[in-house]
């Protein structure tokens, strides 16, 4: 065991990058919510990027370690504290044993992510360690964490595991002198009052009018927003020329719908396999993790962009990351070298 | 008489084709034969693709297409692929590759307690209701909305029923359903406006099996009535023995 719960939070789970492979089964795909900072809290620690982590909704959880464990916390929903002291987002921390880890809540933003190096040892439950709780499947015993219950941490990677060893042996808190920051490109900024999106394949049965307010209309968060999906509330209803039905078949994360009522919905990390509301719009990709940081009550608004743009900014995203990932790699050899007394 | 696939993205990471209009078993065989190519024969870069009444959507990583085939744009290359995909998918020998599941149901009133106001809205007694719910084999045209949970074609429109205008909060997982001209079993417990009819003993979804849906798009159904002996004892052996 590793990781003692003290308190469980207002819902904290275990999530890696979601499950994939069967969703032709009906079974959701699940994962965080803010990928980026979750990427980001993993590869800082030398983990694979799908490596399960803690996600942290609003009230964030009371953690004891029980063994040293080197650490990153990432994401902009809360304050870390560790043994009462402010801590810092997206650095890598050796941690001793008997640290106390626990978090405020902030003014902005929703969720936070702890990534342990080696990450959640939980059960891998059909290529996935997250948790879809609607069926109790996967992550912790299927369910949010609570009080009591204990983590086990898998083998961090070989790069560093001198460090923490080095850091056992003198029972100190370690830190790293580096931090990952969330906006990864610039392209995206950490404004989260604007989200882009593509058209859906329905956006052309949208009355004029309808189309023009989607990119007008300032949209707020309902508070019936979960994991599975945003419930959106605008001023004017979202209406169809003239009202269809339609089959249902494959959503994706991101999926804006519009219902009968007019009021949209985005399909978040929880949501089903397949849906039958018409799509008027599709989140870009990089757009997600900003969307996951928004709570009940803020507003946003779309604003349009190209399939080709929405491509661009993907590939744009994705090798920026690789690229931080192999400059992490680098940082850790450089400790490790220092440490053999070699530099 | 073929109709042109038509693409649509549905993200930067996805995309569907429609290989028809409406619901068919043409179309579905048609989209069986395109998953089954796309499987044996991945394009590079390809996830998995569910289908769907009329077509299928194939989940692709950009990264791995652009690495390999240094296209301009991605969804342009994945439609040349799947174009292709579609064109060898054709020649595939006409059979049904699904499998043929009996699924055992109680319709006792404790388990289908919508069975009343099935028959009644039909103008026919809880027996006749059965027999055509019993008599006819089904089509499993997809799975979704929930792990496991079928979207069943064939159902005897003589027995369709709209479905509840206030969905019920919990339905017991194994409950079978009628919502219009279609009929499904929900595999686990779930909210939703079906009516209910019966129950199975079988568990249509368990992660304890290598393939935890017991059904999957292309398998043939029919439903057999059980007694509650039958139900309870089946239940028994189904559940009792892996827990």
């Amino acid at each position: 065991m590793a990781l003692l719960i003290e308190e469980g939070g207002l819902f904290t789970t275990v999530q890696d990058l979601g499950r994939r492979g069967y969703l032709h089964q009906g079974v959701v795909e699940s994962g965080a919510m803010d990928r980026t900072a979750a990427r980001n809290a993993n590869i800082a620690v030398g983990n694979e990027e799908h490596a399960a982590v803690l996600e942290m909704t609003f009230i964030g959880p009371t953690i004891t370690f029980q063994a040293g464990c080197l650490i990153c916390i990432a994401g902009d929903g809360m304050t870390p504290y560790m043994n009462g002291n402010p801590s810092t987002l997206g650095t890598p921390f050796f941690v001793p044993q008997g640290t106390s880890l626990s978090f405020k809540v902030k003014k902005k933003g929703i969720r936070t992510y702890l990534a342990v190096a080696g990450g959640i040892d939980v059960p891998v439950t059909m290529e996935s360690r997250s948790t879809y709780l609607r069926a109790g499947l996967g992550g912790f015993n299927g369910r949010k964490l609570e009080k009591g219950d204990q983590l086990t941490i898998g083998e961090a990677n070989e790069l560093v595991r001198p460090i923490m060893e080095e850091a056992t042996k003198q029972n100190r808190l370690w830190e790293a002198d580096w931090r990952v920051f969330s906006p990864i490109i610039e392209e995206q900024s950490d404004d989260r009052s604007v989200i882009r999106a593509i058209r859906g394949n329905h956006y052309h049965r949208l009355t004029d009018e309808s189309k023009k307010k989607l990119f007008q209309a300032t949209f707020t968060i309902k508070s019936q927003s979960d994991r599975m999906g945003y419930r959106l509330e605008s001023e004017e209803a979202i209406q169809l020329e003239e009202s269809f039905s339609l089959l249902s078949e494959a959503v994706a994360l991101g999926t804006v719908q519009a219902p009968p009522d007019g009021q949209l919905i985005i399909l978040m990390a929880d949501r089903q396999t397949t849906g039958g509301y018409p799509r008027a719009l599709q989140t870009v990709a990089v757009d997600v993790s900003k969307l996951a940081q928004l709570r009940p009550g803020d507003s946003f608004t779309f604003t349009e962009v190209s399939l080709e743009e929405a491509e661009q900014l993907y590939l744009e995203h994705e090798r920026a990351m690789a690229m931080r990932r192999n400059g992490i790699l680098l940082k850790w050899k450089q400790i490790r070298r220092k440490l053999e007394g070699k530099e | 008489m073929e109709q042109r696939p038509e693409f649509d993205a549905l993200s930067e990471t996805s995309i569907t084709v429609n290989l028809g209009k409406d619901a068919s078993p043409e179309v579905h065989a048609q989209i069986q034969r395109l998953l089954k190519e796309l499987n044996q024969n991945p394009f590079c870069g390809y996830q998995e693709a569910v289908p769907s009444y009329i077509g299928v959507t194939v989940f692709y990583d950009p990264i791995e297409l652009v690495k390999n085939t240094k296209c301009r744009s991605v969804s342009e290359e994945v439609i040349r692929l799947l174009k292709e995909r579609i064109g060898l998918a054709d020649m595939h020998e006409e059979k049904q590759i699904g499998e043929q599941i009996t699924i055992p149901v109680c319709y006792d009133a404790e388990f289908g307690p919508d069975l009343d106001h099935v028959a009644k809205t039909n103008g026919l007694t809880r027996e006749e209701v059965i027999n055509l719910h019993t008599a006819n084999e089904y089509l499993v045209y997809m799975i979704g909305f929930a792990p496991g949970f079928p979207f069943l074609g064939g159902m005897d429109e003589r027995i369709a029923t709209s479905r509840h205008g206030n969905p019920r909060t919990e339905i017991p997982a194994g409950s079978v359903g009628i919502a219009g001209k279609q009929t499904g079993v929900y595999p686990i417990s779930t909210p939703g406006g079906w009516q209910l009819i019966g129950q199975t003993p079988l568990e249509l979804f368990s992660t304890d099996r290598e393939v935890p849906s017991l059904l999957k798009a292309g398998d043939r159904v029919t439903f057999k009535a059980i007694s509650k002996a039958e139900f309870l004892r089946k239940k028994e052996v189904d559940h009792g023995s892996t827990h």
